[in-house]
């Protein structure tokens, strides 16, 4: 008798109201870790770890101007790293992956089935299989402690997850428009670059972005591939802040910790709805 | 272009075959465009040289001792017997990457649906829950997050000042062996937003019908729960399973910082990637290294499948 739908209003509101107080604890819970470092750099040294509120009394900006230039070289340089290789790993993702998705969703050639069921498969392939050979082969190219490794393998489209997901689109595009482009006598390349390309915009644009954050964030291929300190990106020189810093100076350990997730922070509110979508439909990992 | 038709795949749906073509427009007969390999030219070098040759040369690899500077060594099955009979830390990092899966794959996916139901009502603030709970899932595996991770479960961490306000004593949970796996699990589980926005828009296909039809029927929320949202969720639910499974064994970077690369204390958070990153590349042991991502290759290979092959007894598709 008593199904949600004829409860009385009361007890309806009472309901909710229990909902909106699961979910702010919930959230505290959840944003608790983040707040307390944002906090913690802020603070004095000493407060850090005896304060359980993570709100600082001041906002003062030591730590901040310490760590930036606790390194040698300082965390300009790894910025300047970080963000060299992250565009221009979106360039080669962007480039490589709309050429092999344009060919596999709308030209015939032999064996299309077969390398597109190999495109498919080489999405769940673990990198570690591929790993050692693949430094072996960039170390004898003398590309080790170069961005090279990290960069070459997107301009030959590594990345088959965003081949698969162009393929996708690009099937939705009405092939009346190829028609009527070849009827005024594009040929396949004119098709694709007049025609196709400017309408792929939207899974353009969710390629850049997760490639982006996959790229910034990709602290395994960094460690393996980058060892000079001047060559070091932001997570690896953050790491090694860790060992630099020991137990003195938990503050600056903090402020370039919150400093080294911004980038990631920036494209998460400019592109929000794209990348909670993106996740939504095609279960790309966040 | 409105953004819902961003991409053609039904939401949840785990990538599968060959979407078919349009029906109605008769493809032309056997033709081939040649410029295709044009534009696949890239794509096949890439999967030349840095996919099929590395997948045969790893295998090779792990036949031989192998140290980067002296051509490789044949040494039969002398790796994968070391491995399995007489490398106690091998076994160690099996044992430790077998209970992070299996602890966090449920408990993360468990609290991903129970909070995507929760949101999953027309409600003030929806999208800012969503949001908010979403965000330790998008920054939570750099290298900062491990950080502050290590910070707050250290002796003289947040979490012992919590419980010294209960006045319990605590200890620090990451130099300790028997808790530090479990601040790893704690920190995955944290990250459950991915998951949870993958559910919501699962949840949000079910059709209103079938939740009033229930309702009519006499069934209560607890029982519409577990006989109309779950069976139609099953697909998303093993997309889901598939897809975290696969992610929690190549973990790497949590336990790599908050153990300083060694994967202590005690081993207790030697990462099977952990292990193979310090025999590859701290030891010089390419061969054995690769060997070990041979076997992961495997596990993980053979994980898959048993999914798919279980997923005929419990997932529900509408359209068989």
């Amino acid at each position: 008798m008593t199904t949600l739908q004829h409860a009385p209003a009361a007890r309806r509101r009472t309901r909710r109201w229990l909902t909106h107080l699961a979910l702010i604890a919930g959230t505290l819970i959840m944003v608790y870790p983040l707040l307390w470092m944002v906090g913690g750099s802020f603070k004095d040294e000493s407060d850090i770890f005896s304060q359980l509120n993570p709100f600082p009394s001041s906002l003062d900006p030591r730590s901040y101007i310490a760590g930036w230039t606790a390194t040698d070289p300082t965390f300009t340089r790894f910025y300047i790293n970080s963000m060299l290789i992250a565009v221009l790993a979106v360039a080669g993702n962007v480039i490589a992956c709309t050429l092999t998705a344009y060919a596999f969703a709308r030209l015939e050639f032999r064996g299309k089935k077969v390398f597109f069921a190999i495109m498919l498969g080489s999405i769940m392939l673990p990198a570690h299989a591929l790993l050692i050979p693949q430094y072996v082969l960039f170390f004898h190219l003398g590309w080790v402690n170069t961005y090279l490794p990290l960069v070459v393998p997107k301009f030959l489209a590594t990345d088959a997850f965003f081949i698969f997901l162009m393929v996708q689109f690009i099937r939705t595009i009405p092939r009346t428009l190829d028609e009527a482009a070849m009827i005024d006598g594009c040929g396949k390349v004119r098709i694709f670059s007049r025609i196709i390309l400017p309408l792929t915009g939207p899974v353009l644009i969710t390629t850049m972005i997760f490639t982006f954050i996959w790229t910034y964030n990709d602290f395994f291929s960094q460690l393996i591939y980058l060892s000079y300190p001047s060559s070091e990106t932001v997570p690896v020189a953050l790491r090694r802040f860790v060992d630099a810093t020991g137990n003195s100076s938990y503050g600056q350990l903090l402020a370039m910790s919150v400093l080294s997730l911004v980038p990631t922070f920036i494209v998460f509110l400019l592109a929000q709805r794209r990348i909670v979508e993106g996740i939504a439909t095609t279960g790309l990992k966040g | 272009m409105s953004t819902s038709t961003e991409i053609s795949a039904p939401a949840g749906r785990e990538p599968t075959a060959e979407v078919p073509p349009p029906a109605g427009r008769p493809r032309p007969g056997r033709r081939t465009d040649r410029v295709a390999y044009l534009f696949l030219l890239p794509w096949f070098t890439g999967l030349l040289l840095l996919t099929a040759a590395p997948l045969l040369g790893s295998l090779y690899l792990s036949f031989t001792k192998f140290n980067l500077l002296q051509s490789p060594r044949w040494n039969g099955f002398g790796n994968y017997v070391k491995m399995f009979t007489d490398d106690p830390r091998y076994l160690q990092s099996l044992k430790v990457t077998f209970i992070y899966v299996a602890l966090t794959v449920p408990l993360q996916l468990g609290f991903a649906l129970a909070v995507a139901v929760m949101l999953n009502r027309p409600m003030r603030g929806m999208a800012l829950y969503r949001s908010i709970y979403y965000i330790p899932s998008l920054l939570g595996g750099s290298v900062a997050i491990a950080v502050i991770w290590g910070q707050l479960f250290d002796d003289d961490g947040v979490l012992n000042a919590f419980l010294a306000f209960f006045g319990v004593g605590g200890r620090s949970w990451i130099s300790n062996p028997d808790t530090a796996l479990y601040t790893l699990v704690l920190l995955n589980i944290w990250q459950f937003g991915s998951p949870m926005v993958i559910f919501l828009a699962g949840l949000k296909q079910i059709p209103q019908e079938l939740y009033d039809a229930a309702s009519v029927d006499g069934a209560n929320a607890w029982r519409r729960f577990w006989s109309v949202t779950v069976p139609l969720l099953t697909p998303i639910i093993f997309f889901n399973v598939v897809l975290q499974i696969i992610q929690a064994f190549q973990a790497f970077t949590p336990a790599y910082v908050v153990s300083g690369g060694s994967g202590g204390p005690s081993d207790s958070t030697l990462f099977y990637t952990l292990y193979l990153y310090q025999q590859g590349f701290a030891n010089l042991n390419m061969g054995y290294a690769s060997a070990m991502a041979w076997v992961l290759l495997l596990i993980i290979a053979i994980f898959t499948l048993i999914n798919f092959g279980l997923a005929r007894r419990w997932v529900y598709y509408e359209d068989r």
